[in-house]
């Protein structure tokens, strides 16, 4: 299990082939990235993106070893930023491993569905003239009970 | 005991954290002493509906007993991904 958070950009390509090729025995990998996404308008300047150092990590950790115990699957990479992103950017990305697709592909949704509600991350938009917290959705919380 | 404020709980408040000493019981009776301190306080914490809290870096809820806590924190729900 590998993860990282950090105010640093990373490079997709670079994680997932580093990912893939360290797995043995594994017959699939499922990559998902989060992109800052611009607002309707177009007019986004910056995504703030808050966390809280030391709970961040223990809860994606926890977040991960329920998908290691739920799933078969062989291995787990989150690497998840934050500070002052621009529209395009990643904010994040999971990676998963199995002997098959499905443990892979449901592990990653998985893993999607808590970070967004129970890791301490926090987003803020921030345009020429405003800047404004950016509110959790219900149907994110709602994505939990799925589980 | 360390208060910590996130998001615009934070912003409201005005500082990102507090080092108190209290005899609070749970976590409703320090939000009490809280929202007792000054008006930014009680204006952060408003409505408990809008606010999430984590004991000693776990989630947790507002009945949550303080004894030999180190750290609490209150924050907006959480929008990672």
């Amino acid at each position: 299990m590998d993860i990282r958070v950090q105010d640093t950009a990373f490079d997709l390509g670079d994680e997932a082939r580093a990912f893939a090729e360290r797995q043995k025995g594994m017959g699939a990998v499922v990559t998902f990235t989060g992109i800052v996404r611009d607002l309707d308008g177009g007019d986004l300047d910056v995504m703030e993106i808050e966390h809280y150092p030391g709970m961040t990590e223990a809860a994606i950790e926890k977040i991960a070893q329920e998908a290691l115990s739920r799933w078969n699957l062989g291995d787990i990479l989150v690497v998840h930023r934050y500070g002052r992103l621009r529209p395009d950017d990643l904010i994040m990305m999971v990676a998963t491993s199995a002997r098959h697709r499905v443990d892979a592909f449901q592990g990653a949704e998985f893993l999607m569905d808590f970070l967004k509600s129970r890791a301490p991350f926090w987003k803020k938009e921030v345009t020429g003239q405003d800047a404004a917290w950016v509110a959790a959705r219900d149907e994110d919380e709602d994505a939990l009970t799925r589980w | 005991m360390d208060v910590l404020y996130f998001a615009w709980v934070r912003e409201r408040i005005g500082r990102p954290k507090d080092r108190i000493e209290t005899e609070a019981a749970t976590v409703r009776d320090l939000v009490e002493e809280l929202r007792a301190k000054e008006e930014r306080y009680a204006a952060a914490f408003e409505d408990l509906n809008a606010l999430r809290v984590a004991v000693d870096q776990e989630l947790s809820d507002f009945d949550a007993p303080l004894t030999g806590v180190r750290e609490v924190a209150f924050f907006p729900p959480m929008t990672g991904g």
